[in-house]
């Protein structure tokens, strides 16, 4: 009986928003071409053939091909795992660090939640994608650095949820109820607390992949991680800029077309969560 | 003088944010990659220059030592010279500094005008087609990177209509810049009464001014939309509207008055898109302004020049935080007679 309910639920709340249905599905095509990207891809990503350079989208070439005659859209499939990668390590980082700092925050209060709220704050006094910029400049430029930047100015979001939730639940009955029942401190933490705040963690982490692609994408669009000819989004809308103002579109647009709609199906699935996980917070 | 008190008390509980900044920035300057001195003292140097470099620096005294002397450097307006142009770090970003605003500024105006009209909109028909088209419309904004909305207005309005100027700074070589008083060209060429170099100005900031509204318009529109919904459903608004007020007397002078506050709170959160969003836009559009020169100085392993420019953000972005937490202290009358 509950899963039916559960099931006509999440139909009731989808039906309402069909583009969480959509986004669900272009979550499903983004997977599938990070998972097969290299096999789907007609041609080699990395093969250039100046003959055939900056040809406009045919049929040979769906989404034509670069200054150095490389296919467009063989770069636009492989990209997709690396973003995807370098978005999803960062947000994975975030998510434990974040977890770990605001559950002791929520769940210890006092000494503990002032010093680690005060170091949240000052990393939300900078504006964070300068900040990243910051991190970069000073550990160095690599794609792991771009991911440990990426994860810091996300950690403040998954801390102040994580430490809001542990927070209202700290002197619930259960708890005390496990702590009575000889758990420690930790042991209550991590088992009987954590659990419960994880759908609202989900929430967090699925409006954030959007965010951290963003934030990954910019960072490798000013030339920082990501290296030429290695197939990045943010990067090929990088090389393909110059050419925008003399008219071949197609090198910026598709890759900048394909981050957008990671983005906004990153988005829209959060926004889906969160209707289905809290419907009071409904927008 | 309750006012006076609520300043000074916001003022005080700025200093340590501030403080947590330069340390922040202070950590980021010693952790460069590799030894600063060995950086500094240059590639031919021997062992002998090399802890001279650094005694010279100050590296071989404590941290907390080095620490208050970096905080003194800073205060005198020490902000370290850029490799690259040989320059001051102060001059150099206090001279880009205004680019970099007047962008910043009408960017988040346009936000503000089309974003509040969007928000209230969507709050009256919840649920409703209008509704859903304005959330398509602005999570399709904020999932767009800023540097592809710049690129994308580019090809349209630059190469496909030939409406917008080249996408190449400020203003075209024929125009001289306006006499500098505030730095802000439009504000500048106004003053000198020079309508022919405002116009051009124009031109070249809309594009990527819009660049950025249009990114930050989702947080504004989505936090008006959810403050008037909340505020629609409160009881004063049904006691007012039946007492028979005008639907727009309601939404206007009752609601959306208060809906605002809620939405002035959400302007730093948009501020730290908007100054993160404006390095790119400025990228995009050759824009001479310190995200630019950051770029440039990140390329060029300028080391002090970007610790300077994050610095400068962070000390920016604080300040703008105070300024609106000071604003709605002024606005909010609840909050002047709570103290």
């Amino acid at each position: 009986m509950a899963a039916t309910s559960t099931f006509t639920h999440a139909r009731y709340v989808l039906g309402e928003n069909p583009l969480t249905v959509v986004s669900f599905g272009l979550f499903f095509l983004l997977v599938l071409l990070a998972a097969f990207g290299p096999w789907i891809a007609p041609y080699d990503p990395l093969a250039s053939d100046t003959a055939i350079k900056l040809m406009a989208p045919s049929a040979e070439h769906w989404f034509g091909t670069d200054h150095l005659g490389r296919d467009v859209l063989s770069r636009v499939i492989v990209a997709t795992r690396l973003d995807l990668m370098i978005a999803l390590s960062a947000v994975a980082l975030a998510f434990f660090g974040g977890s770990v700092l605001g559950s002791l925050a929520g769940y210890y209060g006092g000494w503990t939640d002032r010093v680690i709220g005060r170091v949240i704050d000052t990393v939300m006094a900078f504006p964070l994608f300068v900040l990243a910029m910051g991190i970069v400049a000073v550990l160095g430029n690599s794609v792991e650095n771009i991911v440990y930047a990426t994860a810091v100015i996300n950690l403040p979001f998954y801390a102040r949820v994580a430490r809001a939730e542990i927070g209202v639940r700290r002197d619930s009955g259960f708890a005390a109820a496990a702590k009575v029942a000889g758990n420690g401190n930790i042991g209550v933490l991590a088992r009987h607390l954590y659990p419960n705040i994880l759908p609202a963690m989900m929430v967090q982490l699925s409006l954030n992949m959007g965010w951290a692609i963003l934030n990954a994408a910019g960072l490798s669009f000013i030339g920082l991680g990501v290296r030429p000819p290695t197939p990045e989004w943010g990067i090929m809308v990088a090389e393909g800029a110059q050419f925008i103002v003399s008219g071949e579109w197609w090198l910026a647009v598709f890759p900048g077309v394909s981050l957008m709609l990671a983005v906004f199906c990153f988005n829209m699935m959060g926004d889906g969560l969160r209707d289905l996980i809290d419907p009071r917070r409904r927008t | 003088m309750a006012g006076l008190a609520t300043i000074a008390k916001r003022l005080l509980e700025a200093l340590p944010t501030l403080f947590g900044v330069i340390l922040v920035t202070f950590v980021l300057t010693r952790a460069l990659p590799g030894d600063p001195a060995v950086y500094y003292a240059g590639p031919a140097a021997d062992a002998e220059s090399i802890a001279q470099v650094r005694h010279a620096m100050g590296l071989d005294r404590s941290l907390p030592v080095q620490f208050a002397s970096y905080v003194k450097g800073l205060a005198a307006g020490d902000w370290g010279v850029s490799l690259s142009t040989g320059r001051d770090v102060t001059e150099e970003l206090g001279r880009r500094l205004p680019a970099s605003l007047e962008l910043t500024l009408l960017g988040l105006l346009i936000a503000i005008v089309v974003a509040i009209p969007l928000g209230v909109l969507a709050a009256t028909r919840p649920n409703s087609l209008v509704d859903h088209i304005c959330r398509i419309i602005v999570t399709t904004g904020v999932s767009m990177p800023v540097f592809f909305t710049g690129l994308l207005l580019v090809y349209v309005f630059y190469y496909q209509l030939g409406w917008a100027p080249a996408p190449l700074g400020r203003l075209d070589f024929m125009y001289i810049a306006p006499d500098r008083v505030t730095g802000l060209y439009l504000v500048d060429s106004l003053i000198a009464g020079d309508f022919e170099v405002f116009r051009a100005s124009l031109a070249h900031i809309f594009l990527p001014a819009l660049t950025l509204g249009i990114f930050a318009l989702a947080p504004i529109a989505r936090m008006t939309r959810a403050a008037m919904l909340d505020v629609l459903s409160s009881d004063y608004i049904r006691t007012a509207r039946a007492s028979g007020l005008a639907m727009r007397t309601v939404l206007f002078t009752y609601a959306l008055r208060n809906a605002l506050l809620s939405v002035l709170t959400t302007l730093g959160m948009v501020f730290s898109f908007l100054l993160g969003a404006n390095v790119l836009v400025e990228k995009v559009f050759s824009w001479p302004g310190i995200g630019s020169f950051a770029i440039d100085a990140l390329v060029a392993s300028d080391y002090a020049a970007v610790q300077g420019f994050v610095l400068a953000m962070a000390l920016l972005f604080v300040t703008l935080n105070l300024t609106i937490d000071l604003l709605y202290a002024v606005i909010d009358p609840r909050i002047r007679a709570a103290n």
